[in-house]
Formats: C-alpha cells, sequence, structure tokens
C-alpha cells in the first residue's frame, strides 16, 4: 500500500507516544499532531492531546500561558521541538545560523526542561540542520547538577531516520533508517557524531489500519488547524 | 513603585483615533495572530507613519508584526518568535534582523507570561524553571539566576515588564467599557500589566456583562481599560473565534509577496495604505 513521507513519520510518532498520558503539541506542527492523534485514535483514550492552536474547542481557557503551567506541574508527558540547528549533544537553536534569521525559540527554553520527554522533530535531514554544535543554544540537551530539570530528549525524528537518545552517554544512537533510505547515506548527511547498531533496521512501514485512521478521523482534525498540510499531503 | 490608572473608559470613533493615541516609541504589547489581533489598529498605525514602536510578543507574534516591522514603524521587538505560522517564516521581521534595522530581544513563551504576570501583581520579579544553559540568557540584562532562597538550585528571575501599551480586539464591548475575549486570557494579563490598554471591538453589547454569569468570566473589566473603538472585521485577516475565521488564503498571498520589498510595498499600497478604513 502506497503512502506518503508525512504518513511514515506520523506513525514512527505514533508509536513512540504509545502509552503516554499527556502529549502537547505546540506552533506549526502539523505531523507530530498527526502522530499523536492517530496514537490515540488507534489506542482509545490515551494520549489526551493537547494541541495549543486548536482553532475550534481549543484545551486551554487560561490562554496560551497554560500550556506552560501544565509542563511547569509535570502535567505535560511528550512535548515536540524542532530546530534550524540540532547538534550530537541535542542542543537546538530556532534563533540564527549562518547569518540568517529564523523565528525564535518559542518556548523551547522551558518546555525542553519541564516536559517529562521532549521528541526533536526535523523533516530536513542534513549536515545543514545536523550539525556538530548548534551556533545559538535556544534550549540545551542536557544540564548539570544543581539545576532543576524534570526531562529531555527522547528521540530525534527526521525525514531520513529515527535516532534514539542515550541520556547517560549524551549520544543519540540510530535507531531505524526510513524506506528506501540507507545507513551510509544518514552517515553522509549528518553533522555530528552518533552511535549504530551493527546492522541498522528499516522503519516500520504505517499498515493499512494506521493509514485508515489516519486518512480518516486523524486527516480531518489536522485539516481544522493545519489546513494547508492537510491539502498537500491528503488532497 | 510605578502606579496605573484606574480608568473611566473613554470611547474612541474609530481604530484611527486609537491608532493616533498610541504614540512614537511606545512598548506595545501584542497577541499572536490566533488570539484576537486589533489588525485594523496595525493598519492605522502603518497609515499615520507611527515610528520607533517597541513590540511586545504575548508571547509570540506573526503578521501584525511582519506588517509594522515592513512599513518601518518599529525600532525594537521582544518575543518568543515571530512567524506566520502555517504560511511559513515572517520575511520582513528576518530581513529586518539579517540587516540590523530592528533590534530583537529573543525570550522564550513562559518568561514572558512571567514577566507580564509580575507587573499584574505590582512585584518586580518573576521566576521560571528551566532556561539556564540557554543562550538566551546571555543577551538578557532584565534576567540573571539568583539561588532559590527555600531550595538548593538555582533559578533564573526574570524583570516585571510593564507595557506602555496593550492593543486588542475584542467580540464584544458595553456601555461601561467592559470587553469579552472569552477565552482569550493572554489579553487580559496584557491588560492588567500594562500602563494603558486600547481595545477595538467587533459590536456593542447591550447591557453590563460582568452582571451576565455565564459572559463574565471572559470579560476584562473596564478598570483596566484607556479606550475603545468599534472595528468590525477589525481582526481580519486574522480571525474572532465563533464570528469569523483566519483568512489562510489572504496569509498564504500576503507570505509570497512580503518575500521581496518591492511585493511587500505592493501589499501595502493595496490593503493598508489606498484601502478604505472600516
Amino acid at each position: 500500500m502506497s503512502y506518503a513521507p508525512e504518513e511514515l513519520l506520523a506513525c514512527a510518532i505514533a508509536r513512540m507516544v504509545q502509552g503516554a498520558a499527556h502529549a502537547a503539541i505546540g506552533a506549526a506542527s502539523p505531523i507530530p499532531a498527526a502522530g499523536c492523534l492517530l496514537a490515540r485514535a488507534r489506542d482509545g483514550a490515551r494520549p489526551r492531546v493537547s494541541l495549543l492552536h486548536r482553532r475550534r474547542g481549543n484545551p486551554f481557557t487560561e490562554g496560551s500561558r497554560e500550556l506552560f503551567d501544565l509542563a511547569g506541574q509535570g502535567r505535560i508527558d511528550v512535548f515536540f521541538l524542532g530546530g534550524a540547528q540540532i547538534d550530537g549533544e541535542a542542543n537546538i537553536n530556532l534563533v540564527e545560523a549562518g547569518g540568517r534569521r529564523f523565528p525564535g525559540s518559542f518556548g523551547s527554553a522551558f518546555m525542553y526542561f519541564a516536559a517529562k520527554r521532549t521528541i526533536l522533530f526535523r523533516e530536513e535531514h542534513t549536515r545543514r540542520v545536523l550539525v556538530p554544535r548548534v551556533e545559538f543554544v535556544s534550549a540545551p540537551g542536557w544540564s548539570p547538577p544543581g539545576i532543576a530539570r524534570r526531562g529531555g530528549p527522547q528521540a530525534l525524528v527526521t525525514g531520513r531516520a529515527l535516532f534514539s537518545w542515550d541520556a547517560a552517554r549524551r549520544r543519540f544512537r540510530l535507531q531505524s533508517v526510513h524506506p528506501g533510505h540507507s545507513a551510509g547515506e544518514v552517515r553522509e548527511h549528518t553533522g555530528f557524531d552518533y552511535d549504530k547498531p551493527g546492522a541498522v533496521p528499516v522503519t516500520p512501514e504505517p499498515t493499512a489500519a494506521e493509514l485508515a485512521l489516519l486518512r480518516g478521523p486523524v486527516a480531518a482534525l489536522i485539516a481544522e488547524n493545519y489546513p494547508g498540510f492537510a491539502r498537500r499531503v491528503w488532497g | 513603585m510605578h502606579a496605573l490608572p484606574a480608568n473611566e473608559t473613554r470611547f474612541l470613533a474609530d481604530a484611527e483615533a486609537i491608532a493616533a493615541a498610541i504614540p512614537d516609541g511606545a512598548l506595545v504589547a501584542l497577541a499572536p495572530d490566533y488570539s484576537l489581533a486589533a489588525m485594523a489598529v496595525v493598519r492605522a498605525l502603518i497609515r499615520r507613519r507611527a515610528r520607533g514602536l517597541r513590540l511586545l510578543g504575548v508571547p509570540v507574534l506573526g503578521f501584525a508584526a511582519d506588517l509594522l516591522v515592513g512599513a518601518g514603524c518599529v525600532a525594537e521587538i521582544e518575543s518568543s518568535a515571530v512567524s506566520l505560522g502555517e504560511a511559513g517564516p515572517a520575511p520582513r521581521f528576518a530581513e529586518a534582523v539579517e540587516k540590523g534595522l530592528v533590534r530583537m530581544r529573543d525570550s522564550t513563551c513562559p518568561m514572558v507570561h512571567s514577566a507580564l504576570q509580575a507587573a499584574e501583581k505590582g512585584v518586580p520579579f518573576m521566576p521560571l524553571a528551566g532556561v539556564i544553559g540557554s543562550d538566551l540568557l546571555a543577551r538578557r540584562a532584565d534576567w540573571t539566576v539568583i539561588a532559590d532562597p527555600f531550595g538548593a538550585e538555582r533559578i533564573v528571575v526574570a524583570r516585571a515588564i510593564v507595557p506602555d501599551a496593550g492593543l486588542f480586539h475584542a467580540r464584544w464591548a458595553d456601555a461601561a467599557g467592559n470587553v469579552w475575549v472569552g477565552r482569550r486570557r493572554e489579553l487580559a494579563t496584557i491588560a492588567h500589566a500594562s500602563r494603558a490598554c486600547y481595545v477595538t471591538f467587533e459590536e456593542r453589547r447591550e447591557g453590563d456583562m460582568l452582571e451576565d454569569e455565564l459572559l463574565a468570566p471572559g470579560v476584562i473589566s473596564s478598570v483596566y481599560v484607556t479606550a475603545v473603538a468599534p472595528a468590525p472585521r477589525g481582526a481580519w485577516p486574522l480571525g474572532v473565534p465563533g464570528c469569523y475565521a483566519m483568512d489562510d488564503a489572504h496569509l498564504a498571498r500576503y507570505a509570497q509577496a512580503a518575500r521581496t520589498a518591492e511585493g511587500f510595498a505592493r501589499y501595502l499600497d493595496e490593503f493598508v495604505l489606498n484601502a478604505v478604513p472600516a
């Protein structure tokens, strides 16, 4: 069964958030939103999915600060962050790189600490994005003792591969490469060092049941909030 | 200690009158594109050639800020981000920062909320977890790290922010000058923290909204509101929930046009400078 690359990524994210009580989605993250909504559609009540910018039926009644207050209290299990640059220590840069200005840090400097775990997500997998060292740290991947920190990175999802995060070694580990991509290609396009198993598995393809949910109830909700994305992927 | 006024809300004629009341150089707190933006006033500020404005994004900015920056109204921005959301990056903002035409004071969302909440409470600063280890800290003279006076760890504190003017749109205003913003409570924080607060409204509502138990929780009391003015469809091309939706096609068109200075100038001519005020 053929599928879009965005659908493969949404399915990978759905597996990562399986069993979480509460997943929250910040600005402009249609694929993480689709992944969380797919997990919820597949598994029943879990996870609760809070879309910060949901246009109708928004979960927040105290304005946007309620998301950060919830996270500060430990009520958010999974959050998503991206980066104009991401480095091998899971530091992220959303501010500036190579003389170019990017939108800004959003809530990352807080949410990366406060959410129980964060999935880093960036479709572009190039040495431009995955760098040895970010030029500006919007939010650090780890913190030394003496600084209160509830959570940190869980994984890095790109258009070519999935990496898991080894907190003890403070390194990414290549977990799987997506169908049609190879471990050598990932090595070539990744600017930082990472660990990898002897044989690198292939990211599982979406099942027919997952695609049916994605293209049905999930697509309908995504279209309300990310109309451009929904048109591009689902027509 | 500063003191903020207990207002008797003034009723102004239109968005132009509000734009005239906001002085050049003012620190203006704006809500994001998804939260009742006073776009009619933004266009009026551009028409009156406002200069040197300092924008505060609560906690982020988008279309309104990009327009003001492109039109040369802005000297400085404090925000957690400036982006057009699904329509992409904010092109006039990015170019202005890259060329050094606008100073950027980068923040992070909950720090903007916290600094305004400090002003709401009339206290000088507010702590926030996280942030330590971020390069944001080194660029902010108004943030510092202290020892938790009750614990063993260190924590960041930010100075209170008291905007000169809060500016947003509301669904309704009543005869007393109370305004209804529903669930967009960051707008209440803006109103509470600011020296002056200017609100355009979609429609007048009869009666006193504070006497209606169902409406009252979404109301900002007139004590915080300096002046209101009618502006039907005043948030366009952004939305008013339950009233009209964000005009995604228009924003996509803007994002395309604003990629170049020439395209932006043509957009301004068509939709701002030569547009008949609502």
